[in-house]
């Protein structure tokens, strides 16, 4: 198995709190990794570091075998990484056809049939072919979380970081939402933050477990459920 | 009708109505469009950045200026002819545009706007500095004979409407056809969310610096055109007021619209026009006027338009 991302003595602290805290962590090609973590265990920093969002204060990155820690944001969704945000951020304004299609046309350039097809194809996949004209703040909270999904997968990634993608879906959302990431492995690796533990145990082949910045624990869902420090810390009485 | 043919009807529209006007329009008026045209097309630069990137630039009279005093120099001290002249003018507002978006680019927002205001400042004292070749405030004039292009004499009023038509046309076309083309599509995702932009992996400040090389050298031919259509170069152009009326214009029209331009800048033409008519405080006047437009239509002319009848303008 090898190894398609991994980050060395990771660090970020924002005006003396400390959010990462040195973390080595090593994600393999192909595989669904959660990250999990109580609120503020720095996992929305920890990602923001790995796609260019914010800046580390100290270690290093590398994805595909290349040190990329100094690579600008842009340059490394272009060598295929792609982001979905926590926070909801579509282009609230344009229509959700325009939302993906500036998601794909970014490798598919000028060919309008190629990007349209692209287009059609993402939104089939998470379920909203039918809103495909709409303005894309005029949908629902859940919706603009599928188009969030839908923009990444029309980038069609090789490493795809989903923050908390869930939130706000419905049941049957995330029931299709769980098929979806399990169609898209091994040529998308998947690292997924995520607070619902139906998803991260059904889905994640390895849980990474990350508590003050640090890694706590990792493993398989079977162990990290018996984890008793992460049942202290995270899971409660389990 | 798709609404690819309406945007075609509508803007080719447009052209036809001002070219028939041409063989209409009293003297007066027939000299105010040509002039509003010219000045429309300066506001169609302005908009690139603003209407369609979101940036706000308060400098813009230095890209008119640079244009104007790049073709206008060129025939007085290098005796050039108008359309090489012309060409000096374009290529002085791209290559000044160029600079001062790697510079400016590094900043964004309130900065962003400040240090524009102080490099169009540097523009005009440089217009002023060099007295001795651009006759500063007072200005020059441009000889009759110094503006026959391909044998057109442009102080002609119809040769010199159907110039400004010319050039207008050029600009609202090629700038429609631009935000419909891929990089005018990453330009208002840029204006829309820039995080988002940056992160679906598009490089955010090369894509603001072909926004400002655009913009500055459609102003650009916008000032070249004036100086060559109204025979007059004068420092006047490089002033902050010159930096303002775009940002008028184009807040009137209808900031992201391709036609607002054009009718922010004939609107508040005829605004002044009429109101210093029948007072002294003509601006007094303008400037309740427009207090009222940006009260009842917050998105300007064209965007009231588009909110109301035609969802589809672009
Ligand atoms: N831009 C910032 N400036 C200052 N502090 C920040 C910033 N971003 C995050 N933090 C702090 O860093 C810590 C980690 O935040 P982060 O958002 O990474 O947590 P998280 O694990 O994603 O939490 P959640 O589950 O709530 O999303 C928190 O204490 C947070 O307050
Ligand atoms: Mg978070």
């Amino acid at each position: 198995m090898s190894v398609i991302l991994s980050t060395h003595g990771l660090t970020r602290a924002f005006s003396g709190h400390v959010a990462v805290n040195a973390v080595d962590f090593t994600l393999n090609e192909g595989e669904i990794r959660a990250l999990i973590g109580p609120n503020g265990a720095g996992k929305t920093t920890f990602v923001s570091m790995l796609i260019g969002r914010i800046a580390p204060s100290a270690g290093r990155i590398r994805f595909e075998d290349q040190d990329v820690t100094d690579l600008p944001a842009h340059l490394r969704v272009s060598r295929g990484m792609a982001y979905t945000f926590q926070i909801t951020s579509v282009f609230g304004q344009l229509s959700v056809e325009e939302n993906v299609a500036l998601a794909a046309r970014r490798r598919l350039g000028r060919d309008r049939v190629a990007v349209r097809a692209e287009v059609e194809h993402a939104l089939a996949r998470v379920g909203l072919t039918d809103h495909i004209g709409q303005t894309a703040q005029d949908l629902s909270y859940g919706h603009q979380r599928l188009l969030e999904i839908a923009m990444g997968l029309a980038q069609r990634p090789r490493l795809l970081i989903l923050d908390e993608p869930t939130q706000g879906l419905a049941e049957n959302e995330i029931a299709a939402f769980k098929t979806l990431i399990r169609s898209l492995v091994p040529d998308t690796t998947i690292l997924l933050i995520e607070h619902n533990m139906s998803v991260v145990m059904e889905l994640a082949d390895r849980i990474t477990v990350l508590n003050f910045g640090e890694i706590l624990a990792e493993g398989t869902p079977v162990d990290i459920h018996a984890n008793p420090l992460v049942q202290n810390a995270y899971l409660g009485s389990g | 009708m798709t609404e690819t043919q309406k945007i075609l009807v509508l803007h080719v529209g447009l052209i036809a109505l001002l070219f028939a006007l041409n063989f209409i329009l009293p003297a007066y008026h027939h000299g105010n469009l040509a002039r509003v045209m010219v000045l429309a097309t300066y506001a169609i630069g302005y908009n690139v950045m603003l209407g369609y990137t979101g940036l706000l630039s308060l400098g813009h009279a230095m890209f008119f200026a640079a244009g104007m005093y790049g073709m206008a120099l060129s025939i007085r001290h290098l005796g050039f002819a108008p359309a090489p002249a012309l060409l000096v003018g374009i290529a002085s507002g791209a290559g000044l545009a160029l600079v001062v978006g790697l510079l400016a680019l590094r900043t964004a927002g309130v900065a962003f706007m400040i240090v524009t205001l102080m490099f169009a400042q540097t523009v005009y004292l440089t217009i002023l500095l060099a007295g001795r070749w651009t006759r500063g405030d007072e200005g020059f004039v441009i000889q009759q004979h110094e503006r026959v292009l391909w044998g057109i004499d442009l102080s002609d009023p119809s040769s010199r409407y159907l110039a400004a038509l010319t050039l207008f046309a050029i600009c609202l076309f090629a700038t429609l056809n631009l935000i419909r083309r891929p990089l005018g599509r990453v330009f208002v995702a840029i204006r829309e969310n820039e995080e988002r932009a940056r992160l679906l992996g598009y490089n955010v400040f090369r894509a603001k610096l072909f926004s400002v090389v655009i913009s500055g050298t459609i102003s650009a031919a916008a000032g070249a055109s004036y100086g060559l259509l109204f025979g007059y170069a004068g420092a006047t152009f490089a002033t902050v007021q010159y930096s303002i009326f775009p940002l008028l214009w184009v807040l009137l029209g209808g900031t992201g619209t391709i036609i607002g331009p054009f009718l922010g800048a004939l609107f508040m033409f005829y605004l002044i026009d009429l109101s210093s008519g029948v007072t002294n405080a003509y601006m007094l006047i303008a400037g309740v006027a427009l207090v009222v437009l940006v009260m009842f239509a917050p998105q300007g002319i064209a965007g009231e338009l588009r909110r109301r009848i035609w969802s589809w303008l672009p």
